[in-house]
């Protein structure tokens, strides 16, 4: 596949086309949409539902939506949602049981997710795809409801055209240029008399569909324009990871007095979990019906900012919050890294944007790193 | 591996006998296959209609697999049922999990079994291998610690093994009346009387995990190897997996690269608090 280069370009109704042969196929097409003054992903059959002319002002703990000069159908950063939402969905019935006086039968829950198709797949996003991928499905106990739905998905990945006040990517090597991953990656071209999206498939399916869409071949300009777009992402980011061995900073300096210092700031409200595209944890609940004949499982994402989380008889491992906080934060940028091969954070900067007092991963990083480097030096 | 390994197998109970006063050893079928072989030191998730799952530590002989043990101790809502479970009553059962106890690593060296009350339950498959095959370990010393002379638990079996000539068995108690002809005080303050070489000895711990950072320290100091120092840690776990998230602690998932860890993995980490 690799070295069939069907680079095009599409206007507006030929992403529309690409949105009906998405549907045509049977995939529950989902993209970015505004609701509740952010932008969210939701299912989509029309690209006026797309977020045209939107794009938004993002700092710790602050996200607004605020109109744009031009009528962008992507010009914007992640919000809220990521696609864990549908791929890892927030909750899912795992299996129910039935009694009947000593017997128990236990019965898996239907569960034959939509077959999806995603728009608008960015770098950072793709990259936290692959993390969960490593996670849920990189060994000998692959989750079969995260397969089921993954292994169907079709990704229509974007080359980010608006990098947020709180985005890093590029200090984490995920973007904002979509490398490999996806099946068809677009490039929004939009200049006073354009608007045109460049179009280049990364699979067999991704070009047969693309191959269904009315098309130009892309020319260089339209190549050079891309590179370019990509190129001024780059020079935007709102925030950077510092360029250090963070797993070794992390794990020499579990005792560090930042752990306390942050401790007094966060909530311990579990937002930047809920917001990660890559945190994975989950928890279990059973019910049982009234009368004692049926129980369920079902499982829902959790956090390890909960106090339940990490409860073993006799109370709860990590009670304070600067325990629950350097857990998530070693886990992240540390014991990841040995885990799973990369690091938990992708630099899309969710946890940031949605914390409520705004920490930010990266300075908490930054904190610890000059204070013993300074010491060091002393 | 295939299929849901979330969905539990119905299980019976054959057997329910009291060992304390709140602690309860299960006989379970080893499932409608008939056979469901485990290593020492692995665990089951038993589940109990309605209320919930949790993981017990295999106490049984993996030596025969008609039946599965469990030693439950009743503190919580899902132990507290299954403490109760009646002969004929069904469970949910899903395992084996885990990595067990170095049974192969051990073979030739003089080993320390140590544990701290209930952990002697998922140390007495290890023992039981031990005396299957007594003549592939070196000396064998095991050493108990608990609460009171009440608290000890498996009191026949220990009583039977301290009579062996091939086994070295100290027991002691945190505290006791007048009438308790035994030792008095912590398991770690047994460590520096023992005869043993340290050069080729492999340890296995298991018990609350003060009693585990303290045995490590004195076997340490004894001159055991980091890395010939398995402990059995607990944690809370829902998947039993390494999905959940819930048994990290540092870079491992207690549930499928532990529960037995040796100690070089875990160094550092011991003795954080709250990590």
């Amino acid at each position: 596949m690799d070295n069939v280069d069907d680079s095009s370009v599409i206007t507006r109704e030929g992403l529309q086309c690409l949105l009906d042969a998405l549907a045509e196929r049977g995939y529950t097409v989902v993209g970015p949409t505004v609701r509740d003054e952010a932008i969210v992903y939701e299912e989509l059959a029309r690209i006026e539902a797309l977020p045209a002319g939107w794009t938004d002002e993002q700092d710790g703990g602050h996200y607004r939506l605020k109109r744009r000069s031009d009528e962008a159908l992507f010009g914007y950063a992640v919000g809220p949602h990521s696609w864990k939402r549908f791929l890892h969905p927030p909750k899912v019935s795992l299996w129910q049981a039935t009694r009947h006086e000593n017997e128990l039968r236990f019965v898996p829950a239907r569960d034959e997710p939509p077959r999806y198709a995603f728009i608008g797949v960015r770098a950072c996003e793709l990259a936290a795809i692959g993390i969960q991928d490593r996670v849920l499905m990189g060994d000998e106990y692959a989750d079969p409801h995260y397969r089921s739905r993954r292994e169907e998905a079709f990704l229509v990945a974007l080359n980010c055209s608006e990098a947020g006040g709180t985005c890093f990517c590029d200090s984490m090597a995920t973007g904002p240029d979509v490398k490999e991953g996806y099946d068809l990656v677009l490039t929004e071209l939009l200049d006073d008399d354009n608007h045109l999206f460049l179009i280049r498939s990364g699979s067999e399916e991704g070009a047969e569909i693309l191959a269904e869409l009315p098309r130009e071949p892309a020319t260089e300009t339209h190549q050079a324009a891309a590179t370019a777009v990509v190129e001024k992402t780059r020079s935007q980011m709102g925030r950077s990871m510092p360029q250090i061995a963070i797993p070794a900073l992390l794990m020499d300096n579990l005792e560090h007095p930042r752990w306390d210092e942050v401790a007094d700031r966060c909530l311990s409200c579990s937002n930047c979990t809920m917001v990660c595209p890559t945190c994975f944890c989950t928890t279990v609940e059973d019910t049982s019906d009234l009368e004692g004949v049926t129980a369920e499982r079902s499982r829902r994402w959790d956090s390890c900012f909960t106090s339940d989380f990490s409860y073993i008889h006799g109370g709860s491992v990590r009670n304070s919050t600067r325990s629950r906080y350097r857990q998530w934060m070693t886990h992240k940028l540390a014991t990841w890294v040995d885990q799973f091969g990369t690091s938990g954070c992708v630099g899309c900067g969710r946890c940031i944007t949605w914390c409520p007092v705004g920490i930010d991963i990266t300075e908490e990083v930054r904190a610890i790193h000059d204070d013993v480097s300074s010491r060091d030096k002393e | 591996m295939s299929g849901d390994l979330m969905i539990p197998e119905p299980v019976r109970v054959l057997r329910r006998q009291q060992e304390l006063a709140t602690t309860w050893t299960l006989e379970l079928e080893s499932g409608p296959a008939g056979h469901r072989p485990f290593l020492p030191g692995q665990f089951n998730m038993l589940y109990i209609f309605g209320v919930g799952e949790v993981p017990i530590s295999l106490s049984g002989d993996a030596g025969q697999t008609e039946t599965l043990s469990h030693t439950v101790r009743a503190v919580g809502p899902v132990s507290n049922k299954l403490a109760a479970l009646k002969p004929m009553d069904t469970v949910g059962l899903r395992g084996p999990f885990g990595v067990g106890w170095p049974m192969t690593a051990g073979e030739g060296a003089d080993l320390l079994i140590v544990a701290g009350g209930l952990g002697l339950a998922p140390l007495r498959p290890a023992i039981y291998h031990v005396l299957r095959h007594r003549e592939r370990y070196g000396r064998v010393i095991l050493l108990y610690g608990t609460r009171s002379p009440d608290d000890i638990l498996y009191a026949g079996q220990l009583e039977e093994w301290s009579k062996r000539p091939d086994v070295e068995v100290h027991i002691t108690v945190d505290h006791a009346g007048g009438d308790w002809p035994g030792k008095i005080g912590v398991v770690p303050s047994l460590v520096p009387a023992l005869d043993f070489d340290p050069e080729d000895a492999v340890a296995m711990v298991c018990g609350p995990e003060i009693m585990m950072r303290f045995t490590v320290n004195a076997l340490r100091d004894a001159g055991v190897e980091d890395e010939s120092i398995y402990l059995s840690m607990e944690r809370n776990m829902k998947c039993a997996l390494g999905h959940c998230g819930h048994c990290q602690f540092g870079s491992t998932f207690v549930c499928k690269d532990g529960p037995v860890l040796s100690f070089d993995r875990v160094r550092g980490l011991l003795s954080l608090k709250e990590f």
